[in-house]
């Protein structure tokens, strides 16, 4: 190998073993018998044991907030996709006024300081009586995700050929079979691609949930880990686990379609 | 992708932006099949639009000139007070602190976004193969990684006791790490805070670069090289004029989302020591739910959207000149 190759490559290991330390010291020390978690000296070299992840899955409600964070996110991305499929096809086939300020709309809705409106969207809540449910995590949720799932499924849309949508409708088919049996197929990649934004988005959300669903049977996940280290406080073995339980589902999906991700997120976001 | 319009299907007639258009077309609505129908399928977009984020958007607004703490919270009375939040706000040392901590937080983890993810972009395109494989699935896995669970592991590595931190320190002959506390001022909560972040952002600029490269020609670049140009003027004169909407475009979107950056701040150290480490959405929480000052709180909220529309504007002008650039 030449110098420089061989500096090249070099480079990309250190900066490949900095970017998954983190990831590896979390399994890893999820994996370990506490005596070799908390060292002063950190233990490289062990027999992986389970019991963490017993005491994790064991924990207070877990499977509660894993199920509610499942049917909120489920929830959220099923119908922040439907929402979007109407709109994203309405702006990217038909003419109407004010097309163009819904687009400008969506795409400042995308940057939306959600953040900072926690407050705000608490309060409105409560004078709603819709603190503490799994439905106005979906709500909210979804409409987090509708903008960039608007701005992308109309990128996808807009690239099917139009052609065929009329051939479809000379043999018969009405506007909405037409849509159906010849875009819809068409959508996958675009579907997927904003599916999982959306499920990224939910699955991970922390803000909102811890303000506005404050009762035990109604938190998500990412509560559930944060509470978790709380009480946990010392056990960082068990506390890894429970990071880690929490990482796995995302990190699967993500690995799977990240590709599409990175397409999505230029063409959605990068992009404008 | 540009923002312009395609021609119209055939069943929906085209309206005619005059007034005399805009006149027939709303008189006419019965008699013109199908001119409904793109506002029926955005309906349902725009009410949840509006319904979540418009009317948090006017009720932070709202609050803001209202004095509404614990006492307005219970009785659900509404009391405006004009100004008195914002005056209040803006004489007060800690929203200042505040202020100038968030910017230069958000300064500091920007340029070392864009610095190296700029810089490992340019790397993957180099490697061969197999180390190119290696690490973009490294970056990819931080990428994924969710907030809070990144957060809690950072947490877990700047342990005073046993974290890997201090070990680490250790290793490299540094004194004073036997029991460090990385979390006792606000200012070493922050530096972990934008390590956490920079580890967590820089793949989405590097492997985002690096896809964008990929559309560059290679002979461009070659031919450049033939003309003894180094690395660096390389980049500089050949890779950031191509690529000078991407720097942009991502330089903006970072400034946005570090800027607004609330878990990983918030879930590290609540704020602390001694409120310290709070960034302006980090303050406006902990005012708000944790003080239950929902008025003050609003005030900060409004001055930090303040903050980030005039970020958003030179952004929605970005991509505006870059749509017509694309037209043209």
């Amino acid at each position: 190998m030449k110098p420089r190759k061989l500096w090249l490559n070099g480079t990309a290991l250190i900066l490949s073993a900095l970017f998954l330390f983190p990831v590896y010291w979390m399994v890893s020390s999820s994996l370990k018998e506490n005596s070799k978690v908390l060292t002063k000296d950190p233990v490289f070299f062990f027999v992986p044991t389970f019991e963490h992840y017993t005491t994790a899955s064991e924990a207070d409600l877990f499977w509660t907030y894993a199920l509610n964070s499942l049917v909120a996110t489920i929830g959220a991305v099923v119908v922040a996709l439907a929402v979007a499929l109407l709109a994203s096809y309405a702006v990217a086939r038909m003419r109407f006024r004010g097309k163009r300020a819904m687009l400008l709309a969506v795409m400042a809705a995308q940057l939306a300081p959600w953040e900072v409106l926690v407050i705000a969207v608490y309060l409105n809540a409560r004078d709603l009586s819709m603190l503490n449910s799994i439905g106005t995590l979906v709500i909210v949720y979804c409409v987090m995700a509708l903008p960039f799932t608007i701005w992308t499924l109309r990128g996808f849309i807009a690239a099917v050929p139009k052609e065929l949508e009329e051939s479809a409708m000379m043999d018969g088919c009405n506007r909405r079979q037409a849509f159906f049996r010849i875009i819809f197929p068409l959508l996958a990649p675009g579907l997927m691609a904003t599916s999982l934004f959306g499920f990224i988005l939910a699955w991970n959300e922390y803000a909102m949930v811890s303000v506005l669903n404050k009762t035990p049977d109604t938190a998500t996940l990412p509560r559930w880990l944060n509470g978790f280290q709380t009480a946990f406080g010392n056990d960082w073995g068990a506390t890894m686990a429970a990071a880690t339980l929490f990482t796995v589902p995302v990190l699967l999906v993500f690995l799977l379609l990240q590709r599409r991700v990175t397409g999505g997120l230029a063409a959605g976001a990068v992009k404008g | 992708m540009t923002v312009d319009i395609e021609q119209a299907p055939p069943p929906v007639p085209p309206l005619k932006g005059t007034t005399a258009g805009r006149e027939r077309a709303r008189r006419g609505s019965g008699r013109l099949p199908g001119a409904w129908v793109p506002y029926l399928l955005i309906a349902p977009a725009i009410a949840a639009l509006l319904g979540v984020l418009g009317y948090a958007l006017v009720r932070n607004l709202l609050l803001a000139f209202q004095e509404f703490g614990r006492r307005q919270f219970i009785s659900r009375t509404t009391e405006y007070t004009g100004f008195d939040n914002f005056r209040e706000v803006l004489q007060s040392e800690r929203f200042w602190d505040s202020v100038v901590r968030t910017f230069v937080f958000t300064a500091v983890n920007v340029v070392l976004i864009m610095v190296i993810g700029t810089l490992i972009g340019l790397l993957l395109r180099q490697l061969g193969r197999a180390m190119r494989l290696v690490l973009s699935v490294s970056l990819v896995v931080a990428w994924a990684m969710p907030v809070i669970a990144a957060t809690t592991v950072f947490h877990w590595l700047f342990d005073t006791q046993f974290g890997v931190a201090n070990w680490a320190m250790r290793s490299l002959g540094f004194d004073g790490y036997e029991q460090h506390n990385w979390f006792s001022s606000g200012t070493s909560t922050l530096a972990i805070a934008t390590i956490l972040i920079v580890w967590a952002s820089v793949p989405f600029v590097a492997l985002n670069l690096y896809a964008g490269l990929s559309t560059v020609s290679t002979e461009i670049i070659e031919a450049a090289r033939m003309d003894g140009a180094g690395s660096w003027r390389v980049f500089r004169s050949v890779i950031a004029p191509i690529m000078r909407p991407f720097f942009l475009i991502t330089t903006f979107l970072e400034i946005i989302w570090v800027f607004k950056a609330f878990p990983q701040v918030y879930a590290l150290n609540g704020g602390g020591p001694d409120r310290e480490s709070e960034t302006l959405p980090v303050m406006a929480y902990i005012e708000g739910m944790g003080q239950n000052q929902f008025g003050l709180a609003a005030a900060i909220s409004v001055l930090t959207v303040l903050v980030l529309l005039i970020a958003m504007s030179f952004y929605f002008r970005l991509i505006l000149t870059q749509e017509k650039e694309n037209d043209a």
